[in-house]
């Protein structure tokens, strides 16, 4: 038996609660609410980087997460972040509570950098824009809405593949997961055809879930005149369309032309529903800043549905953390700082251009004969190399390259100083 | 055409928001905020920690510091030194290593992953139809909460005696009795909110047996550790009591208040399990359910909480500026009773330094609450909650004054 003792107790206390007091713990009570616990799988995204840091290689490389790195391989704070810190910093802000739904210097700067500032919605305030726990948290809430309140459909169609967490996240919001045709593994590209095919035949009122920009997992992204296609087609079908843009300004380096989707959607009257996420154009990871957005018919709309939104957000996390929307409004809304950012992005992005040039080199010097064009075809952080699961096991198992077993890499995690070494791994299991 | 949304119905706002956004609206000059529960100098100000400056100094200074994800559980030395905080430096489950912990957005984040959790594997798979007991009155949210996480029977357990006004102790412990086997149960750990009526260590033992003995499950919740006696250990006897007795249990802690983070969401679900084993089991089905919510929690309130309890220093300075709020909030208890005593206003009074931590239930009724705020301009809970932080030297005889009269005039 092992005895304990509980701390001081009250004056007064009587004697038999005095005795009680000193636990007492039997070993051989074995008993547990959690026996039936099952052990849960390691996150097939968040394990990888869990099972990098594990690993003794001197030469390893974390091509799993897609966070940034510079061409040392270090996590990368943007200038226009520690200069927005140390203005946040002189001003000695309050931390009382935000609102339900969030800071309104971010939302509203938010809206504008995905809608542009001259968009019409904004100007007739039919939009509701929240604050959100980055993108996760983005399109949990709107799942979660839609779950209660599209009636119409419980499907969200996927583009096959798509980021591993869709599929759990909608599912434990309860709605249906279905799929269609996106990615083109015998070409490594954008299966067209398949993706009109499957749109054609999506029940009315469905929910189709589109990667507004540098498509993750396989960075392959549908043209303009391919967006206009599939913008009429959805319209003809009358599907709610729910954008996913995580890598506004990552993709092609401009911020205008990675939301050239979603602008269009909603010029073409599409009602759309839209995640945004900060963590990778601000490197604001770990701080968790992100926006839902609903497009709605009118502001009397809006105003309704912003109300339901704070129910469903008041008993998950009461109202969203500060610090990062902070940081992300300072930016947005101070001109110095702005274009600061916008040259911050094009720079990363623009690296990211260049380490996949010079992967596709390095795998022609290394003499391997497969078509690697998809390397530089493909846009933003990751490159879907095409590996097959037993080729990713021994990269990883043989040449410490960390990745998701689907074969993407984050292009990011690449340098001019490992490149060579990731092309020679890639090469020899592939020849 | 036809929107999607044009069924959306307009919901009726949040309580708690809309009194302090009448309040921002009123432009009485003599208007009083007594609604949500944050701390106010006695100056009216929110009060910024000094070691929370002192540390957000250190942080932003740190250029080997970055924003990179945390872990999907959190940061690994906020959650231990959190949870240290409650169940004590010296606490032996955290020496069995049976002790866990997940960061999670404030006080309510860490209900939503722990009420999460439980829909799914306890009492069996998913069986939402195990009963949830809060205390009646409760924190409006905690119903929310449970019924959102999946479970269909959220019920509440006697605990308010409004006509003694204090606690039902033969109502609690008889529903406890009477409560399914298994059924969940939110205690308060310090500082009820709202009646800021709390057991005492005697009360406690008898809840616990009851608890042991028709196997309930024990799932606290500590908003105000440190906030209710101005002592971190004091706060915390009920929660370290539970544990010597040998429960499995759920913690929800909060630093919103004790530390003054109210919008950097810092929270962390102390998890105590019969062994390691069940521990690592738990906490890999925690994760699942984080990854679907916000995949991984904020840095910076996590990071501030982290440098301060692990440098016996700042740690010391901190326990100093608990200390600070929770005096004043005594020393207004003490200053309202005497007041209202002196004004001979009608009833008694001595529950309002009886009371413990933020909040006080005043015992007015809807019809003076109401006399309050439209003819007052002294904003307040429809229940009579009161936050005490919300009292000042400079208003508390107007707001004595206020209450004397609705009590005199108004039925």
């Amino acid at each position: 038996m092992i005895i304990r003792k509980s701390g001081f107790l009250e004056k007064n206390t009587p004697i038999k609660y005095r005795i009680s007091s000193i636990g007492v713990h039997s070993d051989t009570n074995k008993f547990s609410w959690w026996a039936g616990v099952q052990m849960g799988p390691p996150d097939p995204i968040l394990g990888v980087t869990e099972a990098f840091k594990r690993d003794t290689n001197p030469k390893k490389m974390n091509l799993g997460v897609g966070a940034y790195r510079d061409d040392q391989g270090k996590p990368f704070v943007l200038d226009c972040v520690r200069k927005a810190e140390a203005l946040i910093s002189s001003k000695q802000l309050d931390k009382e509570y935000l609102a339900i739904g969030g800071l309104g210097d971010f939302t509203k700067s938010c809206a504008q950098l995905a809608l542009g500032a001259d968009s019409e919605v904004l100007k007739s305030g039919r939009n509701i824009t929240v604050q959100t726990i980055s993108g996760t948290g983005s399109l949990r809430i709107g799942a979660n809405f839609l779950s209660r309140f599209h009636s119409a459909s419980r499907d969200v169609y996927l583009p096959t593949p798509s980021w591993g967490n869709h599929t759990p996240i909608f599912r434990d919001a309860g709605m249906q997961l279905k799929a269609y045709r996106y990615y083109d593994p015998s070409t490594c590209g954008f299966d067209f055809k398949g993706t009109l095919d499957d749109i054609s035949k999506m029940p009315e009122r469905s929910v189709i879930l589109l990667h507004a920009c540098a498509h993750n997992p396989t960075g392959v992204d549908p043209k303009p005149e391919q967006w206009k296609e599939i913008a009429d087609l959805v319209k003809k079908r009358d599907l709610l369309v729910f954008f996913d843009m995580a890598y506004q300004g990552f993709a092609s380096g401009d911020i205008d032309r990675d939301a050239w989707a979603v602008r269009h959607f909603i010029e073409q009257g599409h009602n759309i529903v839209l995640s945004q996420s900060f963590a990778k154009n601000m490197g604001l990871y770990g701080e968790r800043v992100g926006g839902l957005t609903l497009v709605c018919k009118d502001a009397e709309e809006a105003k309704r549905v912003e109300s339901q939104l704070k129910i469903l957000i008041r008993p998950i996390y009461s109202n969203p953390p500060m610090n990062g929307a902070r940081i992300a409004a300072t930016i947005l809304n101070t001109t110095e700082l702005y274009n600061i950012w916008l040259e911050e992005v094009h720079c990363m992005a623009n690296r990211i251009i260049k380490m996949r040039e010079q992967l596709a080199a390095n795998l022609k010097s290394e003499g391997s004969t497969h078509n690697w064009e998809h390397v530089t075809d493909q846009i933003g952080m990751f490159c879907f190399t095409g590996l097959k699961p037993d080729q990713v096991e021994r990269l990883t198992k043989e040449f410490s390259v960390y990745m998701t077993k689907d074969g993407r890499i984050s292009m990011a995690g690449v340098t001019s100083g490992n490149v060579g070494y990731l092309a020679h791994g890639i090469h020899a299991v592939t020849k | 055409i036809m929107s999607l949304f044009g069924e959306v119905p307009q919901a009726t706002p949040v309580a708690v928001f809309k009194v302090t956004n009448d309040f921002k609206e009123d432009p009485n000059p003599k208007k009083v905020n007594l609604g949500v529960g944050a701390y106010r100098t006695d100056e009216g100000q929110p009060w910024v920690l000094p070691v929370v400056k002192k540390v957000e100094k250190i942080i932003v200074a740190d250029d080997s510091l970055n924003h990179e994800y945390l872990p999907i559980l959190g940061l690994p030395e906020f959650r231990s030194s959190a949870s240290k905080i409650a169940l004590g430096e010296d606490s032996p489950a955290i020496q069995e290593n049976r002790v866990g912990a997940v960061q999670c957005l404030g006080g309510t984040g860490a209900l939503k992953i722990g009420a999460e959790f439980l829909r799914r594997w306890y009492n069996g798979n998913n069986n939402t139809r195990t009963p949830v007991y809060v205390s009646a009155p409760t924190w409006e949210n905690h119903n929310a909460v449970f019924v959102n996480a999946g479970f269909e029977d959220v019920r509440p357990y006697k605990y308010w005696d409004a006509e003694k006004r204090g606690l039902d102790l033969s109502g609690f412990l008889g529903d406890l009795e009477s409560a399914p086997k298994h059924s969940i149960f939110v205690l308060h750990a310090c500082a009820h909110n709202p009646t800021g009526t709390d057991p005492t260590h005697v009360e406690w033992m008898q809840v616990a047996e009851v608890m042991k003995r028709r196997k309930l499950f024990v799932f606290f919740d500590s908003a105000y550790q440190g906030f209710a006696s101005g002592c971190l250990d004091k706060d915390a006897w009920a929660v370290r009591y539970f544990i010597t007795q040998g429960f499995e249990m759920f913690c929800a802690q909060s630093f919103s208040k004790n530390f003054g983070l109210y919008n950097e969401r810092v929270g962390n679900l102390t998890i105590v399990a019969r062994d390691p084993d069940n521990l690592k089991r738990v906490l890999s089905q925690m994760e699942k359910i984080v990854r679907v919510t916000w995949s991984n929690p904020p840095s910076q309130g996590a990071r501030l909480v982290a440098v301060t309890l692990n440098n016996p220093e700042l740690f010391s300075e901190w326990k100093d500026n608990v200390k600070t709020m929770a005096d004043r909030v005594l020393s207004m208890r003490a200053s309202l009773r005497a007041k209202l005593e002196a004004l001979e206003t009608p009833g008694t009074w001595d529950h309002i330094t009886q009371q413990i931590g933020m909040f006080s239930f005043t015992g007015l009724n809807p019809n003076q609450v109401e006399y309050l705020i439209k003819e007052k301009s002294i904003y307040l809970m429809a229940s009579g909650r009161i936050n005490m932080c919300g009292l000042t030297t400079k208003n508390i005889d107007y707001v004595a004054e206020s209450i004397h009269e609705s009590v005199v005039n108004v039925q």
